[in-house]
C-alpha cells in the first residue's frame, strides 16, 4: 500500500519472488473487474456480439461429446443409440462451431476489430480459425468411409507438395486420430483462451461509429448487463 | 432427417454455376444460413438493449 497510487489494487506491492512478480503482472494487466466484468458497454447489446460466445459454447459441446465417443469406442458410437446420439452431437456441434465462427469473423472484419491495439486479439482469432480447420480436417479423415478416403488421398498430395507429407501423413489413420484427439484440440483451446483473455484485457471492440465516450472506456457509464 | 423424408445416404447434388465452379447444395445451404444470420444479427433488436439517442 505504500508504493504510490498508480498501481491498481492488488498490484501495489514490490514483489520479491517470481510468483509475486507474476501476480503483480497479472493484477496490473487483468484486474478482476476486467477479467470478470459485471457490465459491458451499451453497444455490446447487439446480436452480432453474441457469436463469439456461441462459437465457444459449440466448441465446448464438441469437446465434451468428442471425449465421450473417444472413451466409448468406435463400436459403441456406431451401434448403440446413446453412442449414435453422441456421435451426431459431435458432428453437428462442429458444424455449428464453424457456422458461428464465420459469422463472428464477418462481424469483426467489418467493424475492423483490430483497432485500438487489438492486433494480437485479431491474430489469435486467425490462428484459432486455422487450428480449427486442422482439427476439423483430421476429424473428417478418421471417419474411415469413402468420403474420408477421398479427402485423405486428395490432401496427401497437398501435404507432399508443401514438404510435410513425411511427418504429417494424412493416410496414416493412427497418426490422424492422435492429432485429432490430443495436440490440435489442446492447441485450439489454449489459443481460444488467449483470445478471450486479450478480449478481456483490451475490452470488446466498439462499433466504428460508436459515440466517443462509450468507445473510450470498456467500463463506460452507459452499460448493459449482457454477456460479450 | 428420415422424418422429413430427406435421405442423406448418397453423395450431395451440385449446383454448377459455371463449368468451372460448382457448389454442393449442403454447402450452399450453410453459406446462405450464415449470410442470413449475419444480416439478422445486424438488424434485429437485442432484448434489453438501449436505443441510441
Amino acid at each position: 500500500m505504500s508504493h504510490g497510487t498508480e498501481a491498481p489494487p492488488g498490484a501495489d506491492f514490490e514483489p520479491t519472488t517470481w510468483t509475486g512478480s507474476a501476480r503483480k503482472k497479472w493484477m496490473s494487466t487483468l484486474p478482476p473487474e476486467k477479467m470478470l466484468p459485471e457490465t459491458q458497454p451499451s453497444y455490446v447489446a447487439s446480436w452480432i456480439y453474441v457469436f463469439g460466445m456461441l462459437t465457444i459454447v459449440a466448441m465446448i459441446i464438441a469437446i465434451v461429446s468428442g471425449v465421450i465417443i473417444t472413451l466409448g469406442g468406435v463400436q459403441w458410437f456406431h451401434e448403440s443409440s446413446i453412442g449414435k446420439f453422441s456421435n451426431s452431437l459431435h458432428y453437428w456441434s462442429v458444424q455449428l462451431f464453424f457456422l458461428f465462427m464465420v459469422v463472428h469473423l464477418w462481424g469483426k472484419y467489418w467493424m475492423a476489430a483490430w483497432r485500438g491495439k487489438r492486433a494480437l486479439t485479431w491474430a489469435t482469432g486467425v490462428l484459432a480459425f486455422l487450428t480449427a480447420v486442422g482439427v476439423g480436417f483430421t476429424g473428417y479423415v478418421i471417419t474411415t468411409n469413402f468420403n474420408a478416403q477421398w479427402i485423405a488421398f486428395e490432401a496427401k498430395d497437398v501435404m507432399n507438395a508443401i514438404g510435410v507429407g513425411s511427418v504429417f501423413n494424412v493416410t496414416n489413420l493412427g497418426q490422424m486420430v492422435t492429432f485429432h484427439v490430443a495436440p490440435l484440440p489442446v492447441a485450439l483451446v489454449l489459443i481460444v483462451a488467449a483470445h478471450v483473455l486479450l478480449v478481456r484485457k483490451h475490452g470488446v471492440v466498439p462499433p466504428i461509429d460508436a459515440i466517443d465516450h462509450d468507445a473510450a472506456a470498456p467500463a463506460a457509464t452507459e452499460t448493459a448487463e449482457v454477456a460479450s | 432427417m428420415e422424418l422429413l423424408g430427406i435421405s442423406l445416404d448418397h453423395p450431395a447434388s451440385y449446383w454448377d454455376i459455371w463449368s468451372w465452379v460448382a457448389v454442393s447444395y449442403p454447402n450452399l445451404i450453410m453459406i446462405v444460413v450464415m449470410l442470413a444470420l449475419f444480416v439478422l444479427a445486424l438488424v434485429l433488436p437485442f432484448p434489453g438493449g438501449k436505443d441510441e439517442s
